[in-house]
């Protein structure tokens, strides 16, 4: 086993361990700190049904957004879609045998790519050419644009230009399963690709990468229209009705 | 036009988005409370040298309070969606009044305290130690909100900035540094009943001469009702409508209504405020006092009903919270919601045709409407999501014959805010409220000129007083706002007397019938 293959399934097995417990403790203490008041955002559907259908045009299409800024949604909503696919499209590398459903993506994987890199340069043009987008962005939010075009180019130059040997990376990433060690090609570009990927797994958690598991939890989203039907009482806000 | 000591926005054709200059408003904030105003409502009265780790461990709590506080905090992606969304910024060029620009004023310690990223690497993340510079941006951008939830609207998370405001108002009331107007108005609610702070006997004063007026005016007797034990339906109403133009107009038209639906009804002295500014400064202690009154109210006066004014912000507590803070509400009438909006029982009574107008009553008028933000973003009327648009409209539409809306981006859920909401009503921030009315007086201005709209009618106390002293910085005149339930007031056709005193038959109204209103409302 080489310096770099225990190098690089130490890192993604810390990565994996980070964005796991991270998430698992972030979402944790969203779901345990109450929402004290009924605040959706009105006219808000009446019913769980409609809330659920209102999150899911939320996640789905962005529908927020697309009502604020329709050049930021286009961005956003290819970046996003893109990612979706390529996120899909490399779980192949992590199962053996390929389900048909990622097996027949594989196509529109590929080159979604391009359109996650295309949204991200979208994305990233506005932070220097809206000036009030540019006033609020700090040094982080370029940094994790750069993170994302990085990993995106990395990812495409080896779909189409400098391959590397993908069987032994699946090899690799199988073996991290079982703990047995296989050894990963040290192509540099590779090498970067991955280096990148396991730096994004361990911002997510500390990051406004949260913004992810953050919408299912926004109350004025989620909440049902429904206050004075129901009453709605936070245990902390019950506990001064005793006094 | 109204003398200005500051330059009043242009009002132009088309909305513009003006360019990120910083600072124009730094200089904005109004007065600090003293140690008096603090005090009965529990707060500290002034800044103490430990100021800044009893802030953070307030946030701390607050964070742990409220999940709404804790998911904005972490999920902002600096998208920019909402940075051209609030009237303060399309008013003033402050980039700071940018909700994503003020929500980062509590971001930044947020980041610094709480956050791994903060602690670690603050300059990469924007986070800030908690400063007394820091501090001053906060008491000055805080009290540049009217928490009128319209970038929450447009944010791709529903990030709430009134949310943000509120925490942060109530972090600044714990460390002693509050705001005079709300909390000195809380403090007159406690101790007087009202936020204008006008005592029993002053109110039933008024309420006489309102009943004298009408009567000479139409030759109907109109009670206005207070501290009436047994009436079926109390009314809560903001106490704005006791006492000024054009509010009392509202009440008057209330009192119409209820008149010809032939139900009982009354005022009280002790819960003589529908506004509850307990939500402004983010106090769910104060609301939930403040709110405490208007069901003693219901239980000592033995109603079956209660029914709220026009008022935007007391009704989002009214419509969202009363149930939560107040409720439960079991010993009133279950066949209605409760609490329910004036609108709502008016659209009510149209709807089984039991109210007669006469539209030509306010044919000198051509109107629009103006959706109060709190209505609008923050409550509902009726049983489908909407009504809050709807009902006042097809009130409007049934009483005057001539009714435009102004632009689609400016109404409904994307009202643009009077500029005078969320306890900014206050004289010393004037500048703030005559820019932050820019884009709605733009709106106002544009269907004046195309379709000749003559009048503005509102739902919100607020609003109206709002406009009543901004309207003049722009060259329109003070009383084209108006009372929607004036305009109702205005058409109403009054069933004379005899008929009214058919309907009712307890031993009150018997006393009336001997035309002895005033030893009645004395015995009250
Ligand atoms: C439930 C899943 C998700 C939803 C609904 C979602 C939604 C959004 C929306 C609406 C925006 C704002 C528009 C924009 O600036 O692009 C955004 C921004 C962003 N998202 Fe997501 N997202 C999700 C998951 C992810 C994941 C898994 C990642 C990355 C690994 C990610 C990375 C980003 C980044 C970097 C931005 C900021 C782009 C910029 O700087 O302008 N998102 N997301
Ligand atoms: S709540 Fe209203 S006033 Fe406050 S930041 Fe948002 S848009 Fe502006
Ligand atoms: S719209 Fe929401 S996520 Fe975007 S910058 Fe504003 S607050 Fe942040």
């Amino acid at each position: 086993m080489s310096f770099l293959t225990g190098l690089y399934a130490f890192a993604f097995y810390f990565a994996a361990l980070v964005l796991v417990a991270g998430l698992t403790w972030k979402v944790v203490q969203y779901a345990r700190t109450p929402a004290p008041l009924k605040i959706p955002t009105t006219p808000a559907p009446i019913t769980n049904s409609g809330v659920v259908l209102r999150m899911t045009r939320e996640v789905v299409l962005f529908e927020s957004l697309f009502r604020g800024n329709k050049w930021t949604w286009i961005f956003s909503w290819i970046f996003h879609f893109g990612l979706f696919l390529v996120t899909l499209r490399h779980l192949r590398y992590f199962m053996d045998p390929v389900p048909t459903p990622i097996a027949f993506i594989q196509p529109f994987g590929i080159y979604a790519g391009f359109a996650m890199v295309l949204g991200l340069a979208g994305l990233w043009a506005r932070r220097f050419l809206v000036d009030r987008v540019r006033y609020i962005s700090s040094p982080s939010d370029h940094l994790i644009l750069g993170l994302l075009v990085l990993i995106g180019c990395s990812g495409i130059l080896m779909s189409f230009v400098v391959h590397t040997d993908i069987v032994s990376v699946k090899a690799f990433f199988l073996g991290l399963y079982s703990f047995d060690l296989q050894p990963l090609p040290a192509d540099p570009l590779l090498l970067l690709h991955l280096f990148l990927v396991a730096g994004l797994m361990i911002i997510f958690p500390f990051s406004k990468l949260l913004h992810a598991p953050g919408l299912f939890f926004s109350p004025t989203r989620n909440q049902v229209d429904n206050p004075r039907e129901r009453r709605h009482l936070a245990p902390w806000a019950a506990r001064l009705e005793q006094r | 036009m109204a003398k200005a000591t500051f330059v009043v926005p242009a009002l132009r054709q088309y909305p513009q988005v003006p360019a990120v200059t910083p600072g124009t408003m730094a200089h904005s904030a109004p007065f600090v409370a003293k140690p008096e105003f603090q005090a009965p409502l529990g707060f500290p009265g002034e800044l103490a040298d430990d100021w800044q780790a009893q802030a953070i461990a307030k946030m701390g709590e607050l964070l742990g309070k409220y999940r709404s506080l804790r998911v904005y905090m972490d999920s902002c992606v600096k998208c920019g969606a909402c940075t051209d969304k609030c009237h303060y910024f399309l008013g003033t060029k402050d980039p700071k009044n940018m909700p994503v620009g003020r929500q980062d004023l509590m971001r930044g310690v947020y980041r610094r305290y709480f956050t791994l990223a903060g602690r670690i690497a603050p300059k990469l993340v924007g986070a800030t130690d908690f400063t007394k510079e820091v501090l001053d941006d906060w008491y000055s951008y805080f009290h540049q909100c009217s928490q009128c939830r319209r970038c929450s609207v447009f944010c791709p998370y529903g990030i709430d900035t009134a949310e943000i405001s509120m925490a942060a108002r109530e972090i600044m009331d714990s460390i002693g540094v509050g705001q005079k107007y709300c909390n000195e108005i809380i403090g007159k609610v406690y101790t007087i009943g009202n936020n204008l702070g006008l005592p029993g006997p002053a109110l039933r004063d008024t309420l006489e001469g309102l009943e004298e007026d009408v009567y000479d005016e139409t030759g109907v007797k109109v009670r206005y009702p207070i501290d009436q034990v047994g009436a079926d339906i109390l009314l809560v109403t903001p106490s704005a409508d006791f006492f000024a133009e054009p509010h009392v107009d509202g009440l008057i038209g209330y009192g119409k209504v209820f008149h010809e639906a032939g139900v009982s009804w009354t005022l009280s002295s002790y819960a003589s405020e529908a506004a509850n500014f307990g939500m402004f400064i983010g106090s769910y202690e104060n609301m939930r006092r403040i709110s405490l009154r208007i069901r003693e109210e219901a239980i000592r006066l033995k109603v079956k009903r209660i029914i709220f004014g026009e008022c935007g912000h007391a009704w989002r507590v009214a419509y969202s919270f009363l149930n939560t803070l107040a409720g439960p509400w079991d010993f009133l009438d279950s066949r209605y919601p409760v609490p329910q909006h004036i609108c709502e029982f008016t659209y009510d009574l149209i709807q089984q045709g039991k109210l007669t107008f006469d539209k030509t009553q306010n044919d000198d008028k051509i109107l629009t409407y103006h959706d109060s933000c709190n209505v609008a973003r923050g409550s509902r009327m009726g049983d489908q999501p909407g009504g809050q648009f709807d009902i006042p409209r097809a009130i409007i539409k049934a009483v005057c014959n001539q009714f435009y809306d102004m632009d689609e981006d400016t109404i409904r859920k994307r009202t643009f805010c009077c500029g005078g909401g969320g306890g900014l009503l206050t004289d010393d921030l004037m500048e703030l409220r005559v820019k932050g009315a820019q884009p709605r007086v733009e709106a106002l201005n544009n269907v004046m000129q195309e379709k000749g709209v003559t009048h503005m009618a509102a739902i919100c106390a607020i609003c109206k007083s709002q406009f009543t002293k901004v309207l003049p910085y722009y060259g329109m005149e003070m009383d084209q706002i108006v009372s929607l339930h004036q305009l109702v007031s205005n058409a109403i056709v009054l069933t004379p007397r005899e008929d009214d005193e058919d309907d009712e038959d307890d031993d009150d109204s018997q006393a009336l019938d001997d035309d002895d209103s005033e030893s009645v409302d004395e015995a009250a």
